[in-house]
């Protein structure tokens, strides 16, 4: 195993920052830890580094337990969020600090620099110091620093989230190659499920301190194992449905929703998860959709948005640009409606707060 | 031209007379506060000429005085720069109770008059202070000798290095101590590879005001060295007992002296932080 965190507690005065989190990581593999801002992902991220002292529970790397170990004894590396270089030493400098702690040769010192500065292409940049790079390249710098000391472990905090668009996924092609090449095992935090999806082997999703579900990006997205996991990943509509004489209803309609996992022998409220692009809105009845009404239609680039009004619950739909553009379209008029795929959970899994949370926070609407 | 544009022409000559204003109130400024004094001891150590210039800052009790202000400076910086930076550290870096009370504190000296200061000292380390009684059974004179004149300076330039070093230290963070840790590099090594070179320019001013102070302090040496010649005098104390004495020539030459040696610690600043921009 590279790395077993086991029972990890951490609590910053009233706020539970880390509230028991198990999980174990294979050597080699690159795992993303992600969760909304405040569900502690960093934490855990600082606790593997002993950055931070967990209350309970203990690190295991490479099978040893490192809990009692300061952060120098734990040789791994750590890429923090603002870069965190050394402001007064240029980029060589930065990227030798760590060898001369060592106190390694001067020769083979600029020969490891050398080579990490072309690594990470910032071939001319040696003598220049972090405030003439951009953002990118302190970025690259602050990743050779840490890969000259040649850890077998790297955390990265929020790696990207200082970048624009374009620079951010660069670099997450870039590390996911570097990853390939060096196969060093790697965690990076992120608040979001695209980069987790592009390049993490392994998804560790995490809300309010605690693991909400590990597994591959298809794995999560495609069965999350609870609303806030099917809610944070990916956009997802949120349906209140009840059971009534057995059978599931969307409130407020005779929409029937089939699911033989449920047990429907008892009333009660539910909740259903539905992706947009799992809506399937069609403007005949051909394959016995319930009806419906388009709200409104939205244009976003390589593909449209339809707001859909099903007697009074409302319901985002998508539709691929080229099967959108087949037919006619327009605002109020009537459509069919069905779902591919969906997930049904217990409404009594606090879904109010759990709803709210994800408002604030701006996943839903 | 567009309808308009004289109407701008005429806004903007109007905001430029408004900012040639205030260059030239503040030029005034600077020749009636700054340049006419300095012209005025110059102009009267040239006109006595370069001989009694010469003969006057060399006398015994001159030089005496000059030395003994350089080792009053000399201390405090060196006390100052170490607690100054110690004190930085603690007040940025450790939370414990009664840190706002600390750095209330640390700003007394600031507020308290250097003659007030001084007394303080006497009524403490005098003949019949509390704690005078107990160094004198030990043959210690602090009081009109050496030690009461350092403490008496490293009290009045107490505050400078850590009041400047304090906001650099916060602004500075720990990231980057972090990331030393992370790389390898114990407290030790962090402390002087990283933390000390970024919070220097803070040190350098810091030490430049300490320099300033101890020089040019007057009322709290005054009161705890008694001013003896030969003995406790330092170069302010000098100065004024040679214009007390109507030696007006010796008094000016010493006064330039000390001028000068303002002048050449401000330019040192001034082209030291002139190389730290160009980097």
């Amino acid at each position: 195993m590279g790395i077993v965190i086991r029972n990890v507690y951490k609590r910053f005065g009233d706020f539970i920052a880390v509230d028991d989190v198990s999980f174990e990581i294979r050597t080699g593999e690159l795992v993303a830890l992600l969760g909304p801002s405040g569900s502690g992902k960093s934490t855990i991220l600082r606790i593997i580094a002993g950055l931070e002292t967990p209350d309970r529970g203990d690190i295991l790397l490479k099978g040893e337990d490192v809990t009692s170990f300061s952060t120098q004894k734990r040789k791994l590396g750590f890429v923090f969020q603002h870069y965190a270089l050394f402001k007064h030493m240029s980029v060589e400098k930065n990227i030798a600090f760590g060898l001369e702690i060592r106190k390694r040769k001067k020769k083979e010192i600029e020969e490891k620099v050398s080579e990490l500065i072309n690594l990470v292409k910032l071939q001319g940049y040696a003598k220049h110091y972090p405030s003439q790079l951009s953002g990118g390249q302190r970025q690259r710098v602050a990743l050779a620093r840490t890969l000259a000391t040649e850890p077998k472990i790297l955390l990265l905090d929020e790696p990207f989230g200082a970048l624009d668009a374009k620079g951010r996924n660069n670099l997450a092609q870039w590390l996911k190659e570097l990853h390939t090449k060096l196969n060093i095992t790697s965690i990076f935090v992120t608040h979001d499920q695209n980069e987790a999806i592009e390049i993490a082997d392994k998804i560790v999703v995490i809300n309010r301190g605690r693991v909400e579900q590990i597994g591959n990006a298809k794995d999560v997205y495609e069965h999350p194992k609870s609303k806030f996991v099917a809610s944070f990943i990916g956009n997802v509509n949120i349906v209140e449905t009840v059971i009534r004489n057995s059978n599931i209803f969307i409130r407020g309609t005779d929409f029937q929703i089939i699911d033989k996992n449920i047990d429907t022998s008892e009333d009660r409220d539910l909740v259903l998860l539905v992706r947009p692009e799992d809506v399937y809105v069609e403007s005949s009845d051909a394959h016995q959709g319930f009806p419906c009404r388009i709200q409104n239609i939205h244009y976003r680039g390589s593909f449209f948005e339809l707001d859909i009004d099903l007697q009074n619950t409302y319901i985002k739909a998508v539709k691929d640009k080229n099967i959108f553009l087949k037919e006619v379209w327009e605002k109020n008029q009537p459509a069919f409606i069905h779902f591919t795929q969906y997930k049904i959970f217990d409404a009594s899994e606090g879904h109010g707060k759990i709803r709210k949370k994800l408002r604030q926070l701006g996943y839903i609407e | 031209m567009k309808p308009g544009d004289d109407l701008k022409k005429i806004i903007y000559k109007r905001k430029n007379t408004g900012k040639n204003i205030l260059t030239f109130l503040v030029v005034i400024w600077f020749i009636v506060l700054v340049m006419v004094p300095i012209y005025g001891i110059l102009r009267q150590v040239i006109r006595n000429g370069m001989n009694i210039f010469i003969t006057s800052v060399s006398t015994p009790a001159a030089g005496h005085s000059f030395k003994l202000t350089l080792l009053l400076t000399i201390t405090a910086i060196v006390i100052n720069t170490i607690f100054g930076t110690i004190v930085a550290l603690v007040l940025v870096k450790q939370n414990f109770r009664g840190k706002l009370f600390l750095e209330g504190l640390l700003d007394l000296p600031f507020a308290v008059s250097p003659v007030v200061a001084g007394f303080m000292f006497i009524i403490l380390f005098g003949p019949k202070g509390w704690l005078g009684n107990w160094f004198h059974a030990y043959n210690i004179k602090i009081i009109y000798a050496l030690p009461g004149m350092i403490i008496a300076t490293l009290f009045v330039t107490l505050p400078f290095v850590a009041r400047e070093v304090i906001p650099v230290l916060s602004e500075f963070g720990l990231e980057q101590e972090e990331a030393a840790y992370i790389l390898g590099a114990s407290k030790w090594q962090t402390f002087w590879r990283v933390t000390l070179p970024s919070i220097k320019w803070g040190l350098v001013y810091g030490i430049t005001l300490t320099i300033a102070r101890s020089i040019g302090e007057f009322g709290a040496v005054l009161v705890v060295s008694g001013s003896i010649i030969n003995r406790t005098q330092t170069a302010t104390l000098h100065i004024h007992q040679q214009f007390t004495d109507f030696n007006y020539s010796g008094a000016f030459s010493a006064a330039m002296v000390l001028a000068l040696l303002s002048f050449t610690i401000l330019i040192i600043m001034k082209c030291l932080y002139k190389n730290k921009e160009a980097q």
